[in-house]
């Protein structure tokens, strides 16, 4: 079987918008992050700064997810793998 | 043959590392790069920087003015961050954690000067991890017996039944690589949809894209260099186990 350049380019897009989805999941992760630390910050408004440095170091290690999911789609669509 | 519409208009999108200059190093060709020229822009800022803050701090007066006050504050906001969360252990590793903030959020923020920053480049954030990675280890050897390191890495069953070690091995050697395409990752990102804007809308991205550059460059640059340092500074205070 050979397959043209074009199919495979076209087939590293689809892979590509298929590797972003997981940008699903940091994103409610982050919401309920931050939705549970603003919660805290009105229950004790003292704790402010305590509360937001560890909503965004949670924040920044639940993105990681979604990072791996744009690096390969970034892979797939510039570095170009599949290509023969 | 075409390429479709992203790469149709797209002569002028360039955020890829390129080569410089070309050497040979025991035969095997080796590529001065622009991310090279990136990082040397970046140190010798900061070599300027510093040579500036000893000279001031050498003529330093109790009452501290102009610059004495930007670099005091700069130290003392630093010692603050490291003690917050190393506690007890903090000062010997201000040295450390104080020059790797100072260098990532340089280097992160140097997309303002037009550089490409050099932590969008897999080679420079990879040895950060490692040595983060190094000085982890380092400390979990020197403070803790061998026994208890031996029944850490088998932690979830009991040390005579060694199962679980391979999964802890393999959970340590991946902090140092999610560490470091977790910056990696961020700052390319930022980099990519900087180089779309302004390669794909042409003449439409006028002066807009600067408040772009104030969340890709600023806010992100800063949030990942204190999530980077917050996150070396834990696994090293787990690893000193000093609570």
């Amino acid at each position: 079987m050979d397959f043209n350049e074009n199919f495979i380019l076209g087939c590293s897009a689809i892979g590509a918008g298929l590797a972003v989805i997981a940008g699903i999941g940091p994103g409610v992760g982050q919401g309920i992050a931050a939705g549970h630390a603003a919660a805290a910050v009105g229950r004790n408004p003292g704790a402010k700064s305590d509360v937001t440095s560890t909503m965004l170091l949670g924040q920044a290690v639940a993105e990681t997810t979604g990072l791996y999911g744009l690096l390969i789609a970034m892979l797939l669509l510039f570095v170009k793998p599949l290509l023969p | 043959m075409g390429h479709g519409i992203l790469l149709s208009g797209a002569d002028n999108i360039d955020f890829m590392v390129h080569g410089i200059f070309q050497y040979s190093f025991f035969g095997h060709p080796v590529w001065i790069t622009t991310t090279h020229v990136s990082v040397l822009i970046v140190l010798l800022i900061l070599i300027g920087f510093a040579i500036a803050a000893n000279r001031a701090m050498a003529k330093a007066s109790e009452e501290p003015t102009g610059f004495q006050n930007v670099v005091e504050l700069i130290v003392e906001k630093l010692d603050g961050m490291i003690d917050g969360t190393m506690g007890r252990s903090a000062p010997r590793y201000y040295n450390y954690i104080g020059t790797i903030f100072i260098f990532i959020l340089f280097s992160n923020i140097s997309g303002l000067l037009g550089l490409r920053p050099p932590t969008a480049d897999y080679g420079v954030t990879l040895p950060l991890g490692v040595l983060t990675f190094i000085l982890i280890h380092f400390c979990e050897f020197r403070y803790n017996k061998p026994g208890d390191i031996w029944k850490d890495k088998c932690s979830p069953l009991p040390p005579w039944l060694p199962i679980w070690l391979p999964i802890n091995l393999i959970s340590d050697i991946a902090v140092p690589i999610s560490l470091s395409l977790r910056l990696f990752a961020n700052v390319l990102s930022g980099t990519v949809m900087m180089a779309l804007i302004y390669g794909l809308l042409g003449w439409i991205a006028t002066a807009w894209p600067a408040a772009l550059h104030v969340y890709f460059d600023l806010f992100s640059g800063a949030i990942q260099t204190y999530v980077f340092c917050m996150l070396t500074m834990t696994y090293i205070s787990n690893a000193r186990n000093d609570n």
